[in-house]
């Protein structure tokens, strides 16, 4: 008996050690500074006859969702590269995904682009072998979170902000402001939602920029213990409210619709589908502002299909294609031709695609360093890693 | 050709035993014990802080991190419950049902119960738990609608529903072994029993509760476990409610040292219960 035992143990032991040493001989892939060096594509060759592509849902339609929502199928038979998409929860997820090589195509939000730039998982777009970024609005380029010293890692795709929706049907009065998912006698208790990702402190932090100024937040992305500890306290008490958080838009949208949910944080696309199967509710920038986000389309320094990847990069920031996606998702488009292509001419002036004023108060999704991204310098801010411990730690209270 | 081959082999034992078992062995070590294996030494990693790119260092910040915050206790504790639950639960349902199917009811319906039983293993486990998901919506569900004029209503989403929903999932793991258990059991062994004037539960806990223990085990050691590592349930019907299994998918895209630190727990707790199983003897009679 004893023997055997002694036998099995050496066996797990000698099984482990293999392991080991087959991962230490594949390490040095972390990279603690500066970005990795990835080769940018020097000319475009024939297409591979597929891509794979990382999205938000709704960015890659081929009609399947509506028939008259399409912008796929065209790009096919032009190009000969089938598209393959997988759409991403939340930017975890998608940099994840991206993480495993299999994927040719990301569109990334400001939260994914830079960890995806300096984890070395994507490479530095090649601008001129895109036609149709020449079109594209001057203040969307060469970003801080789609650029590094100078060097273009995408090309923006569109931006908007994520909107307080609600049902006209059951929430009345109509809500003005974010309090309306934190007060914590609201009459909608347990009918209340939020995104289910760490991100969603910044959704927090905004709102105390507005409640609590002697905080001194300035930046909801930027947040030194003191003003982080104060956003989670907000978002501690506002967890009995909340019936259930959504990462899943699917889920989310059937919760509209079924009155499990009346109130809470979404994004157009989503009000739009549930709009579409007869939902009554609407969605609103509330008086604060809001946090948004401003996606960039960035190719894969592992990718498969590269020359696809381009096509697709090119195609997407046309301005039918961008003008599709733009009034589809509900966002401003990244093209200054795509406004004159809506379906809905005032598109463009709904969703303020050129209006600077209009986004002074929606906050991009940023990655949190502990340089602190308001330009402070007197504190260390809370890093990304930390979020996504307290996000975690919050939900599993 | 595959005469001299069997010729071959027949002369060299040795060389038999290595072509037969090589296959399963190396599935065995490799893909089943490596995984473990793996899952153990990612646990002591960790992450670049900024990009998630794994580093490959040896550290105890991810259980020093796991056992400080009392978020993790209490979802090991909530999930701990459930899984126990869920195994009184579906005992206390098969036991009576399993009893019914071998001792009670004639050969040709004991056939058609047996399929019965499985037929819930046909359908998908998504599309079950979708179900529940109608049935328990709160206000306009089926369970609303249907006991609402009675007085009873849904428990909404959340622990509740998540027991229910893994309950209903995992019966028929349950009902099976002890329904061959009870197969097994003699007829007169319940008669003279009776004859010696026990009554029936009497019968019950002295005879047959003794001679099931085994098949009580074995089922409950699929329920335990299932229950112990599901999310998708806690996902879908468990409202703001998480489970291990929640813990392990928020952050295995990540944090994935962390996500293997916090899937040790099942692990280590599936361990412990095969020893104390171990201990009863139930394995040896199984």
């Amino acid at each position: 008996m004893h023997k055997k035992r002694l036998v099995s143990l050496i066996a797990v032991a000698s099984v482990t050690a293999l392991i080991l040493a087959g991962c230490s001989s594949g390490s040095d892939s972390a990279s603690d500074s500066g970005v990795p060096k990835v080769d940018m594509m020097k000319e475009l060759g024939a297409g591979e006859g597929q891509v794979n592509i990382v999205a938000w849902a709704g960015y890659v339609e081929n009609g399947s969702t509506d028939p008259k929502v399409d912008w796929v199928t065209g790009f096919e038979k032009e190009t000969g590269c089938k598209v393959n998409v997988k759409n991403g929860a939340t930017s975890d997820d998608m940099v994840a995904l991206m993480k495993t090589g299999e994927y040719d195509v990301v569109s990334a939000s400001g939260d994914a682009s830079l960890r995806l730039i300096y984890g070395g998982d994507v490479a530095p777009v090649n601008t001129e072998l895109i036609p149709n970024y020449a079109d594209i609005f001057e203040n969307l380029k060469m970003q801080p979170w789609n650029s590094v010293d100078g060097v273009a890692y995408g090309i923006p795709h569109g931006r908007g902000a994520n909107l307080l929706a609600y049902r006209t049907d059951i929430v009345k009065p109509a809500p003005t402001s974010w309090a309306s998912v934190f007060d914590v006698n609201s009459p909608y208790k347990g009918k209340i939602t939020a995104y289910d990702s760490p991100i969603y402190i910044a959704d927090a932090a905004l709102y105390l920029m507005e409640t609590k100024p002697e905080l001194g937040i300035k930046y909801p992305y930027a947040l030194d213990q003191t003003q982080f500890d104060a956003a989670i306290e907000v978002l501690k008490a506002q967890k009995p409210l909340i019936g259930e958080y959504w990462g899943d838009y699917l889920k989310h949208v059937a919760s509209l619709k079924s009155g499990g949910t009346v109130l809470g944080t979404t994004w157009q696309v989503n009000i739009n589908l549930a709009k579409g199967e007869g939902t009554k509710v609407e969605g609103i920038k509330p008086s604060e502002g809001s946090t948004g986000w401003s996606d960039t389309w960035m190719v894969s320094s592992k990718a498969k299909n590269p020359n696809c990847a381009y096509m697709w990069m090119n195609h997407i920031a046309s301005p039918a294609a961008n003008a599709g996606v733009a009034e589809w998702f509900g966002e401003a488009p990244s093209n200054a031709k795509s406004c004159d292509l809506t379906a809905d001419k005032n598109h463009c002036a709904t969703f303020h695609a050129a209006d600077d004023a209009y986004w002074k108060d929606v906050y991009y999704w940023n990655t949190a360093t502990e340089a602190c991204l308001d330009g402070r310098t007197d504190v260390k801010c809370v890093p990304y890693a930390e979020w996504v411990k307290a996000w975690s730690s919050l939900r599993n209270s | 050709m595959l005469n001299s081959l069997s010729n071959y082999f027949h002369k060299k034992q040795r060389l038999r035993l290595i072509a037969l078992l090589t296959t399963p062995v190396l599935w065995l070590v490799v893909a089943y014990l490596g995984a473990l294996a793996m899952l153990l030494v990612t646990a002591f990693f960790t992450i670049n802080s900024f990009t998630g790119n794994v580093i490959q260092q040896f550290n105890l910040g991810n259980f020093q991190d796991m056992l400080t915050d009392v978020a993790y206790k209490n979802v090991f504790l909530r999930t701990l419950g459930i899984a126990i639950s869920v195994t009184l639960i579906c005992s206390v349902l098969a036991i009576p049902m399993a009893f019914y199917m071998a001792k009670i009811t004639g050969p040709r319906s004991q056939k058609i119960l047996v399929a019965l039983v499985l037929t819930p293993l046909w359908a998908s486990y998504l599309v079950k738990i979708y179900a529940w998901r109608t049935m328990l919506e709160p206000g306009n569900g089926v369970l609303d609608w249907l006991l609402g004029p009675i007085g009873i209503h849904s428990p909404g989403f959340g622990g509740p529903a998540i027991v229910i929903g893994l309950s209903y999932l995992w019966l028929p793991y349950m009902i099976l072994p002890i329904y061959a258990g009870l197969e097994r059991l003699p007829n007169n062994l319940l008669d003279a029993s009776g004859d010696l004037g026990a009554h029936n539960f009497y019968t019950f806990r002295k005879i047959i509760l003794p001679l099931i223990f085994p098949s009580l085990v074995a089922g409950s050691m699929f329920t335990f476990s299932l229950s112990l590592g599901d999310y998708i349930t806690a996902q879908i019907i468990g409202g703001k409610l998480q489970m291990l299994g929640n813990v392990v998918y928020q952050n295995f895209s990540i944090n994935l040292p962390f996500a293997a630190t916090i899937a040790m727990i099942p692990v280590s707790i599936m361990a412990l219960y095969l020893y104390l199983v171990r201990r009863t003897g139930a394995l040896a009679s199984m």
